[in-house]
């Protein structure tokens, strides 16, 4: 049924597009904003102060010249890289098999055992019991407390579970039938046709594990084990409030501010250049995930 | 009776037994052992004498927490973080998944969602940098405000400011990603429902009112569950990037004064005591808003 729309219908519809496109563009101006900058001439933009959603000419690479040279940066994305690729094979590993294991009817103890993973959910030691855990396990200043402290997520492991319950019970018990076990049924029958849910958890704990800095702050003083994240503190965070405290010269500081923007861009391209193309994972993991909170 | 029956299953599915172990082993090491761990709030913890033989100190810790000067203030700028997330954020989803729906343009409908969910793909760190750079004293905020006739000031380092960026930006980094589940929602709404509203007369307005709310009300309630459960747990790694000690006034939230007290300072029992207090009262508040829901609405988690 269709009805012509009315004249206020149409003023709606206008004004919707208008807020619409607004939120959108301040979504995205922050990130337009220190790209811009990031090739912009620093003395310029100390005497500019808005926001550029164009660079200030002349453009300049010098930015990501001094950072190429920052040996720092290069050490943290080798640490992250590493982080990210144990924890997503640590945790799809984990969450696969006990994802299995708790969608199978004939396993008699899931719902409890559901209940002992969700519970981990609602209640925790808290910050202090985990670290005195991590010191009392000698991983203090290792790169496996990273990795361990976040090998498995329990909202993880019911997306995974919910998706494998769907799949119709016929396709095991033919394999069942054939005298395959567990192992063989999980290998050769729920994995490729649950690939696309390995996906979404795959991505979720790579952009976890991408994003993370807390755990590492507190765990590792070695700066050759520190992830990039923490090396993009020192340089965004911390400095903000040295360079406030003393009043450096105004050259110096347009160089550190560029050299600022060129990190940003630097760290955070991998992740905006991927998520458009995988973001309909997400939203199925979401959806998945909200159907059973 | 019971046991027999476990033991048969387990005689028939030894693998399945076999294959959840590893995780079980897992959560009872890094989440259950942990949890017994929060007997040193009891304690007056030393290393030297460890968790088997600290002295037993009772509930000297909790006291000396509800006593202390930080009690009041950690507390008030929780809830108030909280309390102001619930208040924008929360809704702001809502509304923009409402709008979102209103867009016939498949296209443009596309665009504006892949664009918004990008804040939610920025590491804390970045954002928290991002804050610093457009807040600072040569900042796009400082020169707004000139241009207005104000003035020029690093704007964080004000404590009656935090709040207002601490919000604003939240809002900025999960408007786009929260409405996902509203969309999933808003799209599961029968058509039938929106052609009886048009006959009886009903205008887009009515017709939200009327039946759009009425449809995603279910999943509403269900996130609204989810965050008074999540009162307690501000999102404590953005105030610890953010505060100061000039800030700490409106900033310092529970969570980041266990930090200060527990890793800092090296105040374990107590910090663990502060801890623990934080985690009942998160654990109370999900059962509590799970079973309101459940008696008015009929909506539970679990």
């Amino acid at each position: 049924m269709r009805i012509a729309p009315t004249r206020s219908r149409k003023a709606f519809c206008a004004f919707n597009y208008v807020l619409l496109a607004a939120v959108a563009f301040c979504c995205l101006a922050p990130m337009l904003h220190v790209l811009c900058c990031s090739i912009s001439d620093p003395l310029s933009l100390t005497r500019n102060k808005s926001l550029h959603l164009i660079p200030l000419f002349p453009l300049t690479f010098s930015g990501y010249r001094s950072i190429l040279q920052v040996e720092n940066i290069f050490i943290g994305y080798r640490n992250t890289l590493f982080y990210v690729g144990m924890s997503v094979l640590i945790n799809l590993a984990l969450t696969v098999v006990a994802g299995y294991v708790l969608s199978r009817k004939r396993f008699m103890p899931r719902s409890v055992l559901m209940l002992f993973i969700s519970f981990t959910m609602l209640f925790n030691g808290g910050l202090i019991p985990n670290y005195m855990l991590v010191m009392n396990l000698g991983l203090l200043d290792s790169m496996w407390s990273i990795v361990l402290t976040s090998a498995f997520s329990p909202f993880n492991l019911i997306i995974m579970r919910t998706s494998m319950m769907q799949i119709p019970a016929e396709l095991e018990e033919s394999a069942q039938l054939d005298g395959a076990n567990d192992l063989r049924i999980l290998l050769s029958i729920i994995i490729p046709v649950s690939k696309a849910t390995i996906a979404v958890v795959a991505l979720f704990v790579a952009v976890a594990s991408w994003n993370s800095w807390f755990t590492a702050s507190i765990f590792l003083m070695d700066r050759t084990k520190w992830p990039l994240q923490l090396f993009l503190r020192e340089i965004l965070v911390a400095s903000n409030q040295r360079s406030i405290e003393t009043g450096l010269n105004i050259s110096v500081l347009a160089e550190q501010n560029l050299i600022k923007y060129c990190t940003i861009v630097v760290a955070t391209l991998p992740i905006l250049c991927v998520y458009p193309f995988v973001q309909r994972y997400f939203v199925k993991g979401v959806m998945i995930g909200s159907v059973k909170g | 009776m019971k046991i027999r029956a476990l033991i048969q299953n387990y005689r028939s599915n030894r693998l399945l037994y076999w294959m959840v172990l590893p995780v079980v082993v897992y959560l009872l090491i890094f989440n259950y052992v942990p949890m017994g761990g929060l007997v040193m709030s009891f304690q007056n913890y030393t290393y030297a004498k460890g968790i088997l033989h600290s002295d037993w100190v009772g509930l000297k810790n909790f006291r000396d927490f509800f006593q202390g000067l930080f009690f009041i203030r950690t507390l008030r700028n929780t809830l108030v973080l909280s309390g102001l997330d619930l208040l924008f954020n929360f809704p702001s989803a809502i509304l923009f998944a409402l709008l979102l729906n209103e867009v016939n343009n498949l296209k443009f409908k596309k665009v504006i969602q892949t664009v918004s969910y990008m804040p939610h793909f920025i590491s804390m760190i970045v954002v928290a940098g991002l804050i610093l750079e457009f807040t600072n004293s040569t900042g796009v905020f400082s020169s707004i405000a000139q241009a207005l006739g104000g003035q020029a000031k690093s704007y964080i380092t004000f404590p009656q400011y935090f709040r207002t960026i601490f919000t604003v930006s939240s809002v900025w980094q999960s408007i786009g990603f929260d409405s996902i589940i509203y969309l999933a929602a808003l799209s599961g709404v029968n058509d039938e429902l929106y052609e009886a509203a048009c006959i009886d007369g009903a205008g887009r307005l009515k017709q939200t009112i009327h039946v759009t709310l009425p449809g995603i009300m279910p999943t509403i309630i269900m996130m609204l569950i989810l965050r008074c459960g999540a009162i307690m747990n501000v999102n404590f790694e953005k105030v610890l990037l953010l505060y100061s000690p000039s800030t700490y006034e409106t900033a310092d939230v529970i969570s980041t004064y266990v930090y200060r007290t527990g890793i800092v300072k090296q105040k374990i029992s107590f910090s663990t005591a502060v801890g623990m207090f934080n985690s009942v009262v998160s654990f109370i508040l999900v059962l509590s808003a799970n079973a309101l829901s459940k008696r008015y609405s009929e909506i539970s988690l679990f």
